[in-house]
């Protein structure tokens, strides 16, 4: 459970003042914010792993410019999404790739698809591991600026106002670039949604009967 | 008023987060009732925010907590490393 705002300000009060010790106290709550937030953009246990542990330490040091007129979460996360761009950013200079992952997408297939034969994924589909990793590999595959909302969104379960505070970019961007980003979720997802669930009568074998 | 499935789909998100104004709401809802097609990817797209949000879904690896302290513990401790103190 987290710290309240106000506990969390005297947290950090003491640690500035020289408690320090007390900084593993303060993070303790986010330490699976962090990792999810940059393992979802690195794939990679070992990378991201050492790469939150650097947010943390860099949290620690520049602790000092932490405003408050944000949630400290709020920051942290800020924080370790600059981190894991930076790592993409060198991992794709190291192949020569371009660079246009900040590219808004304006024209666009945003659409869900069209399950037809399916009412309702049973509890049992949802359970199963696979189905785990069907998301996470989904998720990946998402171009970044719609998986970085998606994640503060509904896996960080940001409200709207954090993520557009978190991402630099204003509350209407944050609503678009979601809806996208679920619709190109679910479209990915279909196939393996649909094959999870018992066949039934269509929508239009039903309406010419 | 009568709604396109296609003026649905384009309104699934903000209905999820319970955005939509009472009008709009109301129209959405009785195309849903009599919309096969549209309620499934209304209810495919939820499980999938479910499925997303669930713990299980990202897990942190062995030892990370253990990991990330010890490392704090080495960093908290090198002097120049401490927080910049009011000039």
């Amino acid at each position: 459970m987290a710290a309240t705002v106000e506990q969390e300000k005297e947290l950090i009060a003491r640690i500035l003042a020289g408690e320090v010790n007390l900084f593993h106290e303060l993070v303790r709550p986010y330490e699976k914010l962090v990792y999810v937030t940059i393992f979802t953009m690195l794939r990679n246990e070992t990378e991201a792993e050492d790469a939150a542990q650097e947010v943390m330490i860099n949290a620690f040091r520049h602790l000092k410019s932490f405003r408050g007129d944000a949630k400290f979460s709020t920051w942290l996360v800020t924080i370790a999404m600059n981190e894991a761009k930076q790592r993409l950013r060198r991992a794709r200079a190291a192949i020569h790739e371009s660079l246009d992952e900040d590219k808004e997408e304006k024209e666009g297939d945003f659409t869900p698809a069209v399950l037809t034969d399916w009412r309702e994924i049973p509890s049992e589909a949802l359970e199963k591991k696979e189905m785990r990793e069907k998301l996470r590999e989904a998720v990946a595959q998402l171009p970044p600026i719609y998986r970085e909302v998606l994640i503060l969104r509904d896996l960080e379960e940001l409200n709207q106002e954090e993520t557009a505070a978190a991402l630099g970019i204003n509350v209407t961007l944050v609503k678009v670039r979601l809806h996208r980003a679920r619709m190109m979720l679910q479209k990915l997802l279909a196939p393996y949604l649909k094959t999870a669930a018992p066949a039934k009568k269509g929508f239009f074998g039903r309406m010419f009967q | 008023m009568k709604l396109e499935c296609k003026h649905v789909w384009e309104h699934i998100s903000e209905y999820l987060d319970h955005q939509l104004d009472a009008g709009l709401l109301k129209d959405i809802e009785n195309h849903l009732e009599n919309c096969e097609v549209c309620s499934a990817i209304l209810d495919s797209t939820r499980n999938i925010l479910v499925l997303t949000a669930d713990d299980r879904t990202y897990e942190l690896p062995v030892g990370y907590r253990e990991r990330l302290h010890k490392r704090l513990e080495q960093a908290l401790r090198e002097k120049d490393s401490s927080p910049e103190k009011p000039a």
